[in-house]
């Protein structure tokens, strides 16, 4: 039997909720405060509560180092991508520019462009934050033991 | 509106709950303890950009100040002491002395402030009112916070992005992948080392 049973069952009920309103945060950042950044670091904050609470090789099965480390670099290859995208989008015409995103769509009326291209940027930046910290706290903990009993 | 805005006082709270919290981090000697009180902090200063309607700062500061930085400097002090040295009886006058004249330069500064919310601020006036009047019709997001930072500065929110991962790659280069392997493997090799 582990201790910190309450600890535990908190944090097992929380952490689904804490990931939920990181990704309300991330997809309601258009119409509400929040977006990328905000939701990154929410979602990295669940995994190192999980890390925290069940240890660190838990979550290390859940939520492998190397996930954290590709997607890092996903994250900036997405929003590089959406900016290269634009470019090869553009009409005829039209001034080419990195991260235009008016060329996404091609309707202009209701600035769907726009839409999709801070949904996929901020999807860039969710992946790369939450990736980064979790990275960073692997970093961290990969070189400290667990923290001992008496520590609590 | 000639009734004074109540929330003020939430803010001096505040403000001073952010003093006594600093005060009692330079006092103390455990580490522990200071770490948790920085974690304190944060959330403070959080609680305080909600007061201040900055709800996306808040956000930021509550989740990286009182949650993510908490644990990587807990992280870090395990690696290091628990108690921080005692320090030297001896006063830094020269310091106290720049301390008092950049605090005396602060407030001489702060006449020239403008009103919490005034409308004819700097930040408010010039571009900040381009981004609020062509929001709508250009890019039709009614956050206008996303819209500036994703849309209009979306190259410079692309270099933020590009520093975030340069950061996790600068840790990552200092202290390893945190696989949890090579310790143990170096460990391994110590063992074989030795008996050899």
């Amino acid at each position: 039997m582990s201790p910190h049973l309450i600890l535990r069952v908190v944090s097992k009920l929380l952490i689904p909720m804490i990931v939920v309103f990181g990704f309300y945060v991330q997809f309601h950042g258009d119409y509400g405060p929040g977006g990328g950044f905000q939701a990154g670091v929410i979602i990295a904050a669940a995994v190192i509560l999980y890390a925290l609470i069940f240890g660190m090789d838990e979550a290390r099965k859940a939520i492998p180092p190397v996930v954290a480390r590709y997607g890092a670099a996903l994250g900036v290859l997405i929003y590089a991508g959406v900016g290269v995208a634009t470019l090869f989008m553009g009409g005829a015409g039209e001034p080419l520019n990195f991260l235009d995103y008016d060329a996404l769509h091609p309707d202009q009326g209701h600035h769907t462009g726009q839409h999709y291209g801070i949904l996929l940027v901020e999807l860039g930046v969710l992946t790369t934050v939450a990736s980064v910290m979790l990275a960073i706290f692997y970093a961290f903990a990969g070189r400290v033991p667990d923290i001992p009993e008496e520590e609590w | 509106m000639d009734h004074t805005d109540l929330t003020q006082y939430l803010d001096y709270a505040l403000i001073a709950m952010l003093l006594a919290v600093g005060f009692a981090i330079v006092r103390l000697r455990n580490l522990f303890a200071v770490v948790m009180l920085t974690g304190v902090y944060s959330l403070l200063s959080a609680a305080w950009f909600v007061s201040l309607d900055a709800v996306d700062v808040a956000f930021t500061e509550a989740a990286v100040g009182a949650g993510i930085s908490t644990v990587l400097m807990l992280g870090a002090m395990l690696l290091t002491a628990r108690e921080s040295e005692p320090a030297g009886a001896k006063r830094h006058w020269a310091a106290l002395a720049v301390v008092v004249a950049a605090g005396a330069a602060l407030f001489f500064a702060i006449p020239d402030m403008p009103v919490y919310g005034d409308p004819d601020s700097p930040a408010n006036s010039y571009v900040g009112m381009d981004y609020m009047t062509s929001t709508p019709n250009e890019i039709a997001v009614p956050n206008v916070v996303t819209a500036v930072l994703a849309s209009y500065r979306g190259y410079d929110t692309f270099g933020e992005t590009v520093v975030i991962f340069t950061a996790a790659l600068g840790v990552m280069l200092l202290l390893g992948f945190g696989t949890g392997r090579r310790e143990e493997e170096e460990e391994e090799d110590d063992h074989e080392e030795g008996k050899a």
